[in-house]
């Protein structure tokens, strides 16, 4: 084990290098051009760094690893406490793998206020680490709602026309979940005495009656960020809005906070009120499943059409989730990881071509392939793997889901296929009216194929993707121990609370 | 050897795939197609290893997913039944791959062909050598895949896109069953390897679960989950609208993928796994009654199309249904049997249309055929073997494996068996009749194409004419040859085990002591059905005009293949898009941001006023919501300690 505070090191380099691009000064296109290399070269040591977790995990414990506890608010009990189990672990990786891609990404595309672009990106890269370490509610609170000002920056400052209008509508949504989940961990602090979270998972049984309370509270919270289903329809205004590396990182990395606090807080703190709400969450997750698919195969804007399929996507995560067996909850974790690599490349593909034409329309396009045989296969790849073809990541997630949740309910298992169908059916019909056909736009004509610098972006994630697909073993490893623990403490809890108070609660008796 | 087999393809894909535009046309066209002859050669030494010294085994290589106890891996499993499909498939293609070379002259993106050419047959070896269910769904949508491409791969035209989609589609569709069979096989044997499964099969013999609220026959369920799967792939009634439009692709993929191998990839799938289906009685029923109405269903289809390769390619779905039947009555020997000479012979016609086509300058339509007999000999040769195989003349290969099929269906003694030997009888007449209305209307008659394509006409090349013996010779005496080891007597220690059969139960033996007239019939419904095309193409050519007059709504209903297009267009295709649209303008925008965002920002007149008003004031109108929030909950907190 390293003795060195490694988690804060990773969490805090970036925010260093944000420092260091503050202190830049001179001719704009000088400190354009320096604020892109610092800016890369600090997401690449942190990329780096964080590769040190991944080597020196202990995979045979579910304990948080890495652990780092500072007293920070004595009086009430707050620590500055850090660590990563096995279902953490591969999300910070996850985030500090996107944000050199998305800075690399936004190399030439973002013209103006590079600078500021730069420390957005760093600040934000530093909450997102922070907010999948913290073990303590308020650090965790503080980096969760922190992560949300750099994005409505970035939306704000880099969007498009209608940015003004995607942020309020962000803003309502989150607002009422940020207020709601607030309340819950109060509550949670009134009635437990403490904020530490590795102390709330093990020593702590909330009483029925408040676990229902607490679980809409974090439910309100989490399904906003996901998005599920009926509350989505901020996700693809905002996508619309946001630059390339905005809509990469919401989609690779944000999206991912709602479904990591189902697994991190509702499931394992609220194990009665999960099971009770679990039917109701497999309702929403298969509309979310079917209805956003076939919304999606109505789109006219790539970029919409991309944030719908995140949404049916995110689908699957939350019904893996709740099914809450081995299956079912490593395929949600492996689909978030593979959806968090795919969709970002989906929005990186979509980038290749919106900076040539700016324009996102579909129609505005038709066969790409002949001028762009390189981007096609590039945009095949990525398609399939959204599709969920075996052999790229996208197949692993999705298909363990369908063997978990079939376990759990055969409606449900089935329903949830029908994913397949309609994923296969908007991802191929995209692909058709973009990149097949004969080119007859004028303006097309003299397009261009991928620049090494797009190859470089890409390159990363198409290993990842087929690898992913592969030999899924490294990541199902890593995970293994600590969903077994989830699970077992899962049951554990239900089977001790037999007769559950929760029935009563609702009978009023 | 057999890692060889397999991954020298993909060696062959990738070399094509990613470097074709640097080594040029022709380098990467020889690499792949002697890549897969090496392959084939292979195969065959595979083939005599297994089936003649019993040398079946399992290379594992890899672990793939290890969740829990769902823990599968790569791995390659050679018994005498992989060792036949190997065979098949490296053969084919190879044929298909120095075919193509002459085929593809023209083209301008030759490569990508044979990439994925090369990349289908990794899948397909990835499927036949399967030793787990997840390792054949990932060759069996891998070969949806490689379809995809293939068929789509004149991206210019937009049919063949849209063909090329509904394939994957209605692929997907089948999947579906697939993907909830495997998740049943791994709930009720917690496991989803082959052998582990197979092995635990005799003890859940009776075991049940409830499917979708339905507590039902857990195996039969599992069985016919996976069967649905098969009906996708195999184009079986219901998912077999792809398979015709498939068409679209390059007529060399047609007769690898879509005639001898992909597309048998659901027979091989119910075979591989007659462990599971022997103890599934009704599901074996269903597997019968709809092989034994597709193989009539496609057929009546085959006398009215007039674009020659749609006509082989239902007489394709045909001949499928008569291998599902034959497995349906667990004559799986005898299914396989089939499969491999049908490779031969659908294979050999579908190489022979597209020398047809190709002489023809790409025309496909038969109506603007005729008299190409002198102007084309070779070709015009290899159709009559391959259409005498089809029909199941005697001793041609067709024969031996089609009549042991139809005999085995009246050898199982039950009611579907019998249902199934009616329609193979009636399927035969009409395999005939499409068979001799093709080569009538092809080769004989009047020139009826313009004079211009007629000076034209002209024999393939070579490199085009002779890998077509190795096919033309297997469509000859593969059946005599193979019937032995296949059907009759040495055929226990050729299988040895790779089909497993309830004990009693032995189509393949009653089927060599039915009556005589079981056997005659399908020979006297060949011969009928030959004899009619002549009488109608050759002899009084006004009769099939008269016969499409006469039965009109029936002609009609033939001709638009029973309207499932139509029907399927009605029911799922159009509906989805307007349904996807209203749920985006109405539910996404109306029903949710009406009443959410879009509703609490009308409530004030002006929303921009607001907007701005939010952003200027952003982060003390959030402090400020805060704090209504703690004191909102330190109120009732207070009020719940005091009440």
């Amino acid at each position: 084990m390293i003795s060195a505070p490694l988690l804060s090191i990773i969490t805090f380099l970036p925010l260093l290098g944000a420092g260091f691009i503050l202190m830049i000064r001179g001719e704009e296109h000088d400190v354009a051009r320096n604020a892109r290399y610092v800016a890369l070269w600090t997401s690449l040591i942190t990329f780096v760094l964080s590769l040190l977790l991944w080597t020196n995990f202990d995979r045979t414990t579910a304990d948080f690893q890495f652990e780092e506890k500072v007293v920070w608010i004595k009086a009430l009990g707050i620590n500055y406490h850090m660590g990563v189990d096995g279902i953490s672990v591969l999300f910070v990786l996850l985030s500090t793998l996107l944000t050199p891609i998305c800075i690399l990404s936004a190399w030439d595309a973002v013209k103006v206020r590079v600078k500021e672009y730069m420390i957005a990106f760093l600040v934000l890269e530093t909450l997102m680490v922070g907010m999948f370490c913290a073990l303590d509610f308020v650090v965790f609170y503080i980096f969760f709602e922190g992560v949300l000002i750099p994005m409505f920056l970035i939306i704000g400052i880099w969007g498009g026309p209608r940015r003004v209008y995607s942020a309020f509508k962000f803003f309502l949504y989150t607002l009422t979940g940020s207020v709601l989940m607030l309340l819950a961990i109060l509550a949670l602090y009134f009635q437990t005495g403490t904020l530490d979270i590795p102390e709330l998972l093990t020593q702590h049984r909330v009483p029925p009656e408040w676990q229902v309370w607490l679980w809409l509270a974090f439910f309100a919270s989490f399904a906003v960020k996901v998005p599920m289903w009926p509350v989505h329809t901020w996700l693809p205004d905002a996508h619309v809005e946001a630059p390339t590396a905005g809509s990469v990182i919401l989609a690779g990395v944000l999206l991912k906070m709602g479904a990591y606090g189902f697994l991190r807080f509702s499931v394992p703190m609220l194990p009665e009120a999960s099971a009770f709400f679990t039917p109701f969450v497999f309702a929403l997750s298969i509309i979310a499943i079917i209805y956003t698919s076939l919304v999606a195969l109505a789109q006219e804007d790539m970029k919409k059409l991309i944030a719908y399929s995140s949404v049916a996507h995110m689908g699957f995560v939350t019904l893996g989730i709740f099914t809450v067996n081995q299956q079912g909850i490593e395929g949600a974790i492996y689909q978030m990881l593979s959806h968090g690599v795919v969709s970002a490349a989906l929005f990186l593909v979509v980038g290749v071509i919106y900076d040539r034409m700016h324009t996102r329309e579909i129609s505005r396009y038709d066969g790409l392939v002949s001028r762009m045989p390189r981007y096609a296969f590039v945009f095949m790849v990525f398609m399939l793997a959204s599709v969920g073809l075996p052999g790229t990541s996208g197949f692993v997630g999705e298909f363990l889901v369908i063997v978990g949740a079939f376990q759990v309910n055969t409606w449900v298992a089935l329903l949830t296929a029908t994913g397949m169908v309609l994923g296969a059916a908007y991802m191929l019909y995209l692909y058709r009216r973009v990149v097949f056909g004969v080119m007859t736009k004028a303006d097309l004509k003299a397009i261009l194929d991928m620049n090494w610098r797009e190859k470089l972006v890409f390159a990363p994630l198409l290993i990842l993707v087929i690898w992913m697909g592969i030999y899924p073993p490294p990541f199902l490893d890593i995970m293994s121990v600590s969903v077994t623990n989830l699970i077992q403490n899962y049951d554990a809890a239900l089977a001790s609370a037999e007769g559950s108070h929760l029935t009563a609660f609702w009978t009023g008796k | 050897m057999e890692i060889a087999i397999v991954f020298l393809p993909l060696v062959g894909a990738i070399i094509a795939g990613f470097f074709g535009r640097q080594i040029g046309d022709k380098p990467s066209m020889y690499t792949t197609s002697a890549l897969l002859i090496v392959s084939a050669v292979l195969s065959a030494f595979v083939l005599y290893d297994v089936a003649f010294q019993g040398n079946a085994r399992v290379t594992e290589l890899f672990t793939w997913i290890d969740s829990g106890t769902f823990e599968i891996s790569w791995a390659l499993k050679v018994d005498t039944l992989t060792a036949v499909m190997l065979c098949v498939v490296t053969i084919v293609s190879a044929v298909v791959h120095v075919y193509s070379i002459g085929y593809m002259g023209h083209d301008k993106s030759k490569p990508r062909l044979f990439a994925y050419l090369s990349m289908f047959t990794l899948f397909m070896l990835t499927l036949v050598t399967a030793d787990n269910f997840v390792q054949m769904f990932f060759g069996w949508e891998g070969v949806g895949l490689a379809s995809y491409l293939l068929i789509g791969f004149w991206y210019e035209r937009p049919s063949a896109c849209a063909a090329a989609i509904k394939a994957f589609l209605v692929n997907r569709v089948g999947d579906i069953g697939f993907a909830l069979g495997i998740a049943g096989a791994f709930f009720l044997f917690g496991s989803a390897s082959f052998d582990q499964v197979f092995g635990e099969v005799p003890q859940y013999a009776d075991a049940s679960f409830s499917f979708l609220g339905i507590e039902g026959h857990a195996l039969t369920i599992i069985c016919i989950l996976l069967f649905i799967g098969a009906m996708g792939k195999s184009a079986q009634l219901g998912l077999h609208t792809w398979l015709p439009d498939a068409m679209e692709g390059p007529t060399p993929v047609s007769a690898l993928i879509h005639a001898a191998t992909m597309v048998t990839a659901g027979v091989f799938m119910v075979c591989r796994l007659s462990p599971m289906f022997e103890f599934a009685p009704v599901a074996l029923e269903l597997v019968t009654y709809v092989g034994a109405i597709t193989c009539f269903f496609a057929a009546t289809i085959g006398i009215t199309q007039n674009d020659i390769k749609r006509v082989i390619a239902y007489s394709t779905c045909s001949q499928l249904g008569y291998m599902f039947f034959a497995a349906g009555v667990s004559a799986y020997e005898a299914s396989i049997f089939h499969l491999a000479t049908h490779a031969c012979f659908k294979a050999l016609l579908f190489l022979g249309a597209g020398s047809v086509i190709h002489a023809m300058s790409d025309e496909q339509d038969m109506r603007r055929m005729g008299g190409l007999w002198k102007k084309i000999p070779y070709t015009y040769i290899y159709m009559w073997i391959g259409s005498l195989a089809l029909a199941g003349i005697p001793f041609f290969s067709g024969y031996f494996s089609k009549d042991m099929i139809i005999e085995a269906a009246y050898g199982a003694h039950n009611g579907h068996g019998l249902f199934a030997y009616w329609m193979g009888v009636a399927a035969a007449f009409l395999t005939a009749l499409y068979s001799w209305r093709l080569i009538l209307m092809t080769f004989h008659g009047k020139p009826k194409m313009d004079a211009k394509t007629w000076d034209h006409v002209h024999e393939s090349p070579m490199v085009m004419v002779l890998p077509l013996i190795v096919l033309a010779l297997g469509a000859c005496f593969l059946g005599y040859l193979g019937y032995g080891y296949f059907v009759g007597d040495h055929r226990e220690d050729f299988w040895r085990g790779a089909i497993y059969l309830l004990p009693g139960t032995d189509p393949i033996e009653a089927a060599h002591h039915v009556p005589g007239w079981v056997k005659l019939m399908p020979l006297i419904a060949g011969f009928g059905g030959v004899a009619v095309a002549y009488l109608a193409y050759w002899l009084a050519p006004s009769l099939p005009h008269f016969c499409a007059t006469r039965f009109r709504p029936v002609y009609l209903l033939f001709l638009n293949k029973w309207y499932f297009d139509e029907l399927y267009d009605h029911l799922f295709v159009k509906p989805a898009m307007s349904i996807g649209r209203k749920l985006w303008k109405t539910g996404d925008g109306t029903v949710i941001d009406g009443f959410g965002p879009n509703g609490i920002a009308a409530t004030t007149s002006n929303m921009s006023r607001r907007v701005s008003w939010l952003q200027s004031g952003y982060v003390y109108h959030y402090a400020f919501a805060m704090l209504i929030g703690v004191v909102a909950l330190v109120t009732w907190y207070l009020i719940g300690r005091m009440g």
